[in-house]
């Protein structure tokens, strides 16, 4: 298996190799070489969405969707209920395969061709929209298990926490304020908290993308006060993604605001742009007020 | 919690674990002291009989303890692990056949007597090498590892789960029975494989080659259960627990978990073909009969019995439910398929975690009640 994949990974068109890129090629000198597994983020976004369709039996649930997801920014995607909020991020970690079009990490990785797996090893965290944390485990347990690190079968068997490894998790626990709580198991934490481990468990995996699918959704004012601050922040350091249908909480993260509609960008710009936008209040904003 | 040294992570912190394998150091000096040194006479003596049958449940704790490190932590439930034991125990059928010589019916030096009755002119390509016990004993792990590997590959890579991947590995294991019963296999047929004379030149009918049998039972129980609660208790064992609760979550936070499930039903079909091959000189006989279906939805019934997710439980209800089973067996034979149906129903209903999580409600339990009489407020989410 190992030794199929690194065959692929030899094979692959979109790459160039070092010795290739060298000055005694001069015709190729000037090109920067692609190193594989590391994001290449020189031109600014962190995220190029192009042209993406997805159908699920003839139905478009994105339709030539075309985005980009600067470095270091801060994005709220909002949209009615079947806008392809959701199967935007499955395209993004590999769960959906797109029909057509291409999403790139940085100017070299090609999404569409990673699975799941390595996605997430190369710095693409995602939080689901139901929370999801591994229930059995203590939170420590659960942090662990995000831990950057060789994440194959074998070096996991033997693997033992270093001092270093340890520190970061105990600077995560801080941030998302959950050390008190550190070897209780995580079935047994309220829901504000699960959500709040599971974007520690992302921050674990030293990831550069954030994708956070409704952060809020079921949490009380002060939790969800306190999910604002720590998503903002994340940005700067980590480029995040926001999908959300509370318009208050978008409104308090106060960035670049996405609309989408069918599968498509309907309007892009900050929160009172959009919300003035004819169009939008046409298919989204003015369903609320009816 | 993590980086406990060996000695902790293996005896100090596993309580549960300790007893267990204290009462199997115990069964392994006590059984053979009293069939061995206590003379006949005595009403201290232990038949040969009981040791071959206790040796026999031993095998059947180490199959039990190889399903629940799939079933109890991976989430996997197979309902074939019957074919793996079986595997194993072909293994060793093959060799204690060429072990016989020509010491057969038919007097044959180098065929077995079914291929001579069958009029089969030399051995098959397949039976070469099983007079070596080196070799034969690589078979007993490469057998059912090779096809657990092979299958577990496919359907795992295919995101095979839950009730389907149970369904297949019923057919596999039915498909496995049908083949071993046609006499072109080579395996004997539906008589299978039988007879058997001696084991590395001792005579099996021997008390002592039986006890020894016993012992290496006993030790191989041991050694497995070892081995499977280094594998729980370390990160890897962590990972297979996550995938168990939460499998799209553990493959984002980037465990390709496939690769994990592969290697674990693998190994677990190593330990049972060990098992297969520990059963097959004590009961004197391997037939097709062993990769019934029946045979593995038992197995799922002593694991749920004694408690899944323990492994030691594990072990504990295949000693239960089989002295069940013989005791009803010989008292009131009609009795006892519906004795294990509604064993599994009731475990199913009332006991959910088996005879351990019984035991572990019932400390929870007192120890609530003695906190609340010192007026402490009871640790309601402690667990056993």
């Amino acid at each position: 298996m190992k030794q199929l994949d690194q065959l692929r990974e030899f094979m692959r068109r979109d790459r160039v190799f070092d010795f290739v890129a060298e000055e005694r090629f001069p015709f190729t000198s000037g090109v920067r070489p692609v190193r594989p597994g590391v994001v290449d983020i020189s031109k600014g976004p962190i995220l190029y969405i192009e042209n993406m369709t997805v159908s699920f039996d003839g139905f478009k649930a994105i339709n030539d969707l075309t985005l980009y997801i600067n470095h270091g920014e801060l994005r709220c995607i909002i949209g009615p209920n079947g806008a392809g909020k959701t199967t935007m991020m499955d395209c993004i970690t590999g769960k959906t395969r797109p029909d057509s079009g291409t999403v790139f990490y940085g100017q070299t990785m090609d999404l569409t061709r990673m699975s799941e797996y390595e996605i997430a090893q190369v710095g693409i965290g995602r939080k689901f929209q139901k929370p999801t944390v591994f229930p059995h485990h203590t939170v420590f347990e659960n942090l662990e298990l995000a831990l950057y690190t060789d994440k194959s079968v074998w070096p996991t068997l033997i693997a033992k926490l270093s001092g270093e490894q340890r520190d970061h998790i105990d600077e995560v626990l801080r941030i998302i304020g959950l050390i008190d709580q550190v070897h209780r198991r995580a079935g047994l934490l309220s829901h504000g908290q699960t959500q709040w481990l599971e974007i520690g468990m992302l921050l674990m995996q030293k990831p550069l993308l954030l994708l956070v699918d409704e952060p809020v959704a079921g949490m009380t004012h002060q939790e969800s006060e306190r999910t604002a601050e720590l998503l903002t922040s994340l940005a700067e350091e980590h480029s995040v993604v926001v999908v959300e249908h509370d318009m208050d909480f978008v409104r308090s993260l106060a960035r670049t605001v996405t609309v989408l509609h069918e599968g498509r960008v309907l309007a892009e710009g900050s929160m009172d742009q959009v919300q003035n936008d004819p169009k939008v209040i046409e298919v989204y904003l003015g369903e609320t007020a009816h | 919690m993590p980086n406990k040294s060996l000695f902790a992570r293996l005896f100090a912190s596993n309580r549960g674990g300790s007893i267990f394998l204290g009462i199997l150091a115990a069964f392994a000096i006590i059984v053979p002291v009293f069939n061995l040194a206590v003379p006949e006479s005595s009403a201290l003596h232990m038949s040969t009989y009981t040791v071959t049958l206790l040796g026999k449940y031993l095998t059947f704790a180490l199959l039990a303890i190889a399903l629940d490190l799939v079933w109890g932590y991976c989430g996997i439930l197979s309902l074939g692990h019957g074919a793996f034991f079986a595997l194993g125990g072909y293994a060793m059928g093959m060799y204690l056949m060429r072990q016989i010589g020509d010491r057969g019916v038919y007097g044959n030096p180098e065929l077995p007597d079914f291929m001579v009755f069958l009029n089969w002119p030399e051995l098959p390509w397949y039976w070469h090498g099983f007079d070596m016990f080196w070799f034969a004993m690589l078979m007993v792990m490469l057998a059912p590892g090779v096809l657990a590997f092979v299958f577990g590959w496919l359907a795992f890579r295919s995101r095979v789960t839950g009730v389907y991947l149970s369904i297949i590995t019923q057919a596999l294991t039915y498909a496995l029975m049908l083949a071993f019963f046609r006499n072109e296999m080579g395996f004997g047929g539906n008589n299978g494989l039988t007879d058997f004379k001696d084991i590395m030149g001792y005579n099996l009918q021997q008390d002592s080659t039986r006890v020894a049998l016993f012992l290496a039972s006993a030790i191989a129980l041991a050694l497995a259960y070892l081995a499977c609660h280094y594998i729980v208790t370390s990160r890897f064992g962590r990972v297979v627990i996550a995938i168990r609760d939460a499998e799209d979550r553990t493959r984002f936070t980037g465990y390709k978990t496939e690769s994990y499930k592969v290697w674990i039903f693998t190994f677990s079909a190593v330990l049972s073909g060990i098992a297969g091959a520990l059963y097959v000189p004590q009961v004197g006989i391997i037939n097709p009969g062993e990769f019934s279906p029946l045979n593995s939805i038992e197995l799922v019934v002593w694991v749920a019995v004694g408690g899944r997710g323990t492994l030691y439980g594990a072990a504990l209800g295949a000693g239960l439910v089989n002295y069940a089973k013989t005791f009803f067996t010989g008292a009131l034979p009609e009795v006892w398929l519906f004795a294990l149906g509604a064993l599994f129903i009731v475990v199913t209903i009332f006991l959910p975690k088996g005879i351990i999580g019984l035991i572990g409600k019932l400390k929870n339990k007192r120890r609530a009640e003695k906190a609340q009489a010192i007026g402490l407020n009871p640790n309601a989410e402690t667990e056993s």
